[in-house]
């Protein structure tokens, strides 16, 4: 599976594209409509163009990422696959409580992370060594919280809660608790 | 005139507050509310961005939790909803050429407001009650993190302000349709069903093509005041529900909170907050757009029927999209998550980008035009939702949301880019265009401080959200304190840009008080010497 850092680069390029393209028209047209010319009407075609693209885009990038982003097919038939391997977590007064001290698996099979809440609303985040994210979901408190992940490269991982759960939610991190190898 | 002269008298003593209407003293009341409030968020925001560098030691982390809580409140309720409010019910009863309904009410929605901001706010900063606005269950009635008074009287702060926007509510839709005191009976019906948009939808199919009786302005203000009431109901709601927890706790009953389901209240409240968001801040957006576009340039909207069919398309998008808030909550179903979350909301790309479009056609029919306060701080508020929307329909990806919620990037290049620089430059853009008109043409102290204004706003607020969002890309959170400055390097920046964005609203605020003097500032506050519901003095 793709690293989520390969997804969060090519988001970074295509944003910071998009930015400089509009930032750019909206510099253009600012000294154009402010520049002595003549006053013209913006044609009806143009402006239906205008939606047909919008609608396109908005569609599009769904299809994209659907078809781009491999955990996304995971997450929606989470319910079709079988794990490979599981880790039930719990959450309780701001802490997680882990099966083990460290929780180990290889490459390329398919981990759940089970993780149950007995109070509060918190998250779940898995972090690299640079603190960047690999991924996260929330954890609501009466209900099942289960994500599917395939790791592609060996690493060390911290779990960090992602969801505020009052000023004590700051120091839920547990230091290198994931460790994926090639193989066990 | 001396600088003293000036900032006891105002520029020229052009500013008389003896002339104003009651009208124009309730408008200005709430601006200034509105903008006493800004200045509240602004320096709460600045405190925080210094945080996010280096934790302030005189500064706990659970009052640090406190300010989180009541910044995006204050910056709401008591700064957007004071200006948003003054100005619509001015604009409302101006447009629609009659008195407006109450102004009793409008004093008192004024009053509401200012007060319930005042009550939760200290009651935050006091009690250190820190639920965030998110307030996601258990959370508010978790008594053994928070007190159970200071929750209350934040809790009852919060219902003021909604009481205070249920009266708004009541007062527009009131003008919009009541028939004035020796006027001809008005077409209440008609009248409604024009500021609805249905008149526009069916325009869009029919031959023969029904006049509108509402203006497009009015339309738009009508329909995010639909979503302002129902939010104010769910927020009401919410309210008494935690209220009552809170009062079980003192009277010493553990009322169970298992009783709520925590996803279900979770997908209730994002419901209701998502009409403030994706609803009424859109709504009133587009609308204030098209008003301050045909203002400025003297010419009739481009496209309009399209224009108020997107209005109606837009409200009724804004009770869908909720979802897009819980991509990353497991046990929401997949079927919402898409449709809703993913779907639904791509739709307001095409309705924000159809605003969008309109009002710089509109522009561009006029050129050239003269880069005026107004048309360059329109622009800025065109600019930021042309930045800010595209980054929010990205994280409405579930796919992209498994790596960004509740990262920076939610709340740099979407939330605090929208809000500061799409939101706030466009109410500075009616701010600046309506201040001749309130003060019965008070002149503006310095244009070389509004230049001021414009570049270090406009440049701090898009330099800020970029850092935020780029630290959130390097998986910086949202909501969370970092005590090892592991991302300085995007946060020093960040609080430059914010430094910027203080700086920007300081000389704002000089300029104005020194235009109207302080003479005039507290002459807003006392009575109109003229007791009649005209909206400007008879002789301008």
């Amino acid at each position: 599976m793709v690293d989520s850092s390969v997804v969060l680069a090519g988001q970074t390029l295509a944003y910071t594209f998009y930015c400089s393209v509009i930032i750019l028209l909206m510099i253009w047209f600012g000294v154009k409509v402010t520049s002595e010319g003549k006053s013209t009407k913006v044609s009806p075609r143009v402006f239906y163009s205008f939606v047909v693209f919008l609608a396109v885009i908005g569609v599009s990038l769904h299809m994209v990422t659907f078809n781009t982003i491999p955990w996304v097919s995971i997450d929606v038939n989470m319910k079709k696959i079988v794990a490979d391997r599981t880790f039930e977590i719990t959450v309780e007064d701001h802490e997680f409580k882990l099966p083990s001290e460290k929780l180990k698996c290889q490459i390329n099979e398919v981990v759940k992370f089970s993780v149950t809440s007995n109070d509060l609303t918190y998250g779940f985040g898995l972090f690299r060594e640079d603190n960047s994210m690999v991924m996260q979901m929330q954890v609501v408190p009466g209900h099942k919280n289960d994500l599917l992940w395939k790791f592609s490269k060996p690493g060390v991982y911290t779990i960090r809660s992602t969801e505020y759960s009052g000023p004590k939610g700051a120091a839920m991190i547990v230091k290198d608790a994931v460790e994926v190898v090639e193989t066990l | 005139m001396s600088f003293v002269q000036t900032l006891i008298s105002g520029e020229q003593k052009l500013f008389k507050p003896d002339s104003l209407t009651q009208m124009q003293k309730i408008t200005l009341r709430f601006v200034v509310i509105g903008l006493i409030y800004y200045g509240f968020a602004v320096i709460e925001g600045m405190l925080m961005r210094v945080y996010q560098v280096e934790p302030i030691a005189a500064i706990p982390s659970y009052q640090y939790f406190a300010i989180l809580t009541a910044h995006p409140l204050v910056g709401i309720f008591g700064s957007t909803y004071s200006i948003v409010f003054g100005a619509f019910l001015f604009l409302v009863p101006f447009l629609m050429k009659k008195p407006i309904w109450s102004i009793k009410m409008a004093n008192w929605t004024c009053i509401f407001i200012g007060v319930g901001t005042f009550v939760f706010w200290s009651a935050g900063f006091i009690s250190h009650y820190s639920p965030l606005y998110t307030l996601y269950w258990p959370l508010p009635a978790d008594f053994s993190q928070f007190s159970a008074v200071g929750g209350a009287f934040f809790i009852t702060g919060i219902a003021l302000v909604m009481v205070g926007t249920v009266l708004f509510v009541i007062n527009i839709f009131k003008t919009i349709t009541y028939t004035p005191e020796g006027w001809e009976k008005q077409p209440s019906g008609k009248l409604i069903k024009s500021a609805l948009g249905i008149d526009g939808f069916t325009n869009m199919f029919a031959k023969k093509q029904k006049e509108h009786l509402v203006s497009l302005p009015v339309a738009a203000i009508a329909r995010g005041t639909v979503d302002v009431a129902l939010n104010a109901g769910i927020i009401l709601f919410t309210g008494v529900l935690i209220l009552v927890y809170m009062v079980g706790a003192i009277l010493g009953f553990d009322l169970k909170e298992t009783a709520v389901d925590a996803l279900l209240y979770k997908n209730w409240f994002w419901w209701g907050l998502d009409l403030i968001a994706d609803g009424l801040v859109l709504i009133f957006v587009a609308g204030t757009w098209y008003l301050l576009a045909t203002l400025i340039t003297g010419k009739q909207l481009f496209m309009q029927n399209i224009a108020r069919a997107a209005l109606l398309v837009e409200l009724v998008v804004s009770w869908t999209v909720w979802s897009h808030h819980l991509l990353s909550d497991q046990a929401q179903p997949a079927i919402l998550k898409i449709v809703s979350g993913e779907l639904v909301t791509a739709f307001e790309l095409i309705t924000q980008g159809l605003a969008f479009f309109i009002t710089l056609a509109t522009l561009w029919s006029a050129r050239p035009l003269k880069m005026t306060n107004p048309l360059k701080f329109l622009l800025g508020g065109l600019l930021g939702f042309a930045l800010a929307v595209p980054a929010g329909i990205m994280q409405a990806d579930i796919g992209l949301n498994r790596i960004l919620h509740n990262t920076q990037w939610i709340i740099g290049p979407h939330v605090h880019v929208a809000i500061l620089v799409g939101l706030t430059m466009t109410l500075y853009s009616a701010i600046y265009l309506l201040f001749p008109i309130l003060t019965n043409g008070a002149k503006l102290y310095s244009q070389k401080l509004s230049n001021i204004h414009f570049w270090a706003h406009l440049i701090g607020g898009i330099g800020m959200g970029a850092f935020m969002g780029m630290a959130g890309l390097k998986g910086m959170l949202r909501r969370t304190i970092y005590f090892d400055g592991e991302f300085n390097l995007y946060m020093i920046l960040a609080a430059l840009c914010g430094s910027l964005l203080l700086i920007s609203f300081l000389v704002f605020f000089y300029n104005i008080v020194m235009s109207v003097g302080l003479n005039g500032v507290l002459g807003i506050f006392t009575g109109a010497k003229v007791k009649n519901k005209d909206l400007v003095p008879a002789e301008n």
